[in-house]
């Protein structure tokens, strides 16, 4: 058994990003971002011009969620569990069901394709950010975007390090919704 | 915004994430719950006058064992609900066991009693307000619940609704055996499950608007 398969590898990953390691955090998300891509181009073949959109509303929720895996339960189905929901989400929002080609019961199938090749977001996430209250937007901005730690944001904005670290969490949520509804 | 930015935005500083975050939650909600219902019980309806008298019944002890058993089964259903893929696993076969238990015990109960008693076995003194104290009492445990629920994932959303809903009218239940003077099987197999059925079918109805994510 040389490698680890794709499962044990990317479940490590995050259990190390759950722990405070960012790089794994971020080699997880970036690694998953191909696989759901892959994973809904081929669920989405009628809608093509949404699956980018889908694929960062999906990395959203598994990060504002990633609270709820349990490390004993299989990396695949809780991300298949989140992956179809978005999409069925969407579907149903869509009231649609010309992208509802097959059924979406194969729970391996988030992991073993992959396709890193990204399409242009026709939802500007970034502009959806600007219409966040400021307690919201300048704590992501400056922590996420621009990397400073929440000390300095707070010195920067006035605010305390928990209201920083509170607005960079709800602003995320907040950001999940707005997706919900402008889709 | 391209998705390399978002996934650089969503990794820069990942802070820890406290593990077993949903099973505090859910005991935090369940334990308040219970609290607020004792307090809600005592204020609207008053404990049982024989409450000391049926301590030393079995049938009293069978009473809170059948509902504390359905609550356990339906926090740890809500839980499993709450996390996006997990397994049922036993929990529907556990809820199963405790009511056939409790029928069998009615059935047999009605089935050994003298034909002109079995009304009384049923009704007791209480059946028109039994479910709808029971309903009450989960008012704050559902709440409590509901609460939890919606700060995780729940992908099913009725099903997750209805089990809150479980878990709140068994706790409810729990609580009403403090105030309530019957002991029979016949009774709790009907009323008892009637009132934890109540706050079941409104978290199944609301479910799915209240808990989205």
């Amino acid at each position: 058994m040389g490698h680890p398969s794709g499962e044990d590898r990317l479940r490590d990953l995050l259990v190390r990003g759950l722990a405070g390691d960012g790089g794994a955090y971020h080699a997880f998300l970036s690694e998953l971002s191909g696989h759901l891509r892959g994973f809904l181009r081929r669920r989405l073949t009628r809608l093509p011009d949404e699956v980018e959109d889908l694929v960062q509303d999906t990395l959203l929720a598994v990060h504002n969620q990633r609270h709820t895996y349990d490390a004993g339960q299989p990396l695949t189905a809780w991300l298949h569990a989140i992956a179809k929901y978005k999409l069925v989400d969407l579907l149903r929002r869509r009231a649609r069901q010309e992208g509802l080609n097959d059924p979406l019961d194969d729970e391996l199938e988030v992991v073993a394709a992959s396709d890193r090749e990204a399409t242009e977001a026709r939802r500007d996430l970034g502009k959806l950010l600007e219409t966040l209250p400021d307690k919201q937007r300048l704590p992501i901005i400056h922590v996420k975007l621009e990397g400073l730690s929440v000390a300095e944001v707070a010195r920067l904005t006035g605010l305390s390090e928990s209201a920083v670290k509170v607005g960079v969490h709800r602003g995320l949520k907040a950001l999940a919704a707005k997706i919900r509804k402008t889709s | 915004m391209k998705t390399e930015d978002l996934v650089n935005l969503l990794a820069r500083q990942a802070e820890p994430v406290p593990a077993h975050g949903a099973e505090h939650r859910y005991a935090v909600a369940m334990l308040a719950g219970l609290l607020g219902s004792a307090v809600l019980m005592l204020a609207v309806l008053g404990l049982n006058p024989a409450l000391r008298e049926h301590t030393s019944l079995p049938m009293f002890w069978a009473k809170g064992t059948f509902a504390a058993s359905l609550a356990i089964a339906g926090v740890f259903g809500v839980l499993r609900l709450s996390r996006p893929g997990a397994p049922l696993g036993a929990i529907p076969a556990a809820l199963a066991t405790s009511l056939a238990l409790m029928w069998a015990l009615a059935a047999w109960t009605l089935l050994s009693a003298d034909p002109a008693q079995r009304p009384a076995l049923v009704f007791g003194r209480t059946w028109t307000s039994c479910p709808f104290n029971i309903a009450l009492l989960s008012l704050p445990v559902f709440i409590g619940m509901l609460w939890a629920t919606r700060g995780l994932a729940p992908t099913r959303l009725r099903l997750a609704g209805a089990a809150a809903g479980l878990a709140a009218g068994a706790a409810g239940a729990l609580v009403y055996t403090l105030h309530c003077p019957e002991l029979t099987a016949p009774f709790l197999g009907i009323w008892y499950v009637l009132g934890m059925l109540i706050p079941t079918f409104i978290g199944a109805l609301i479910g799915s608007r209240l808990l989205r994510w």
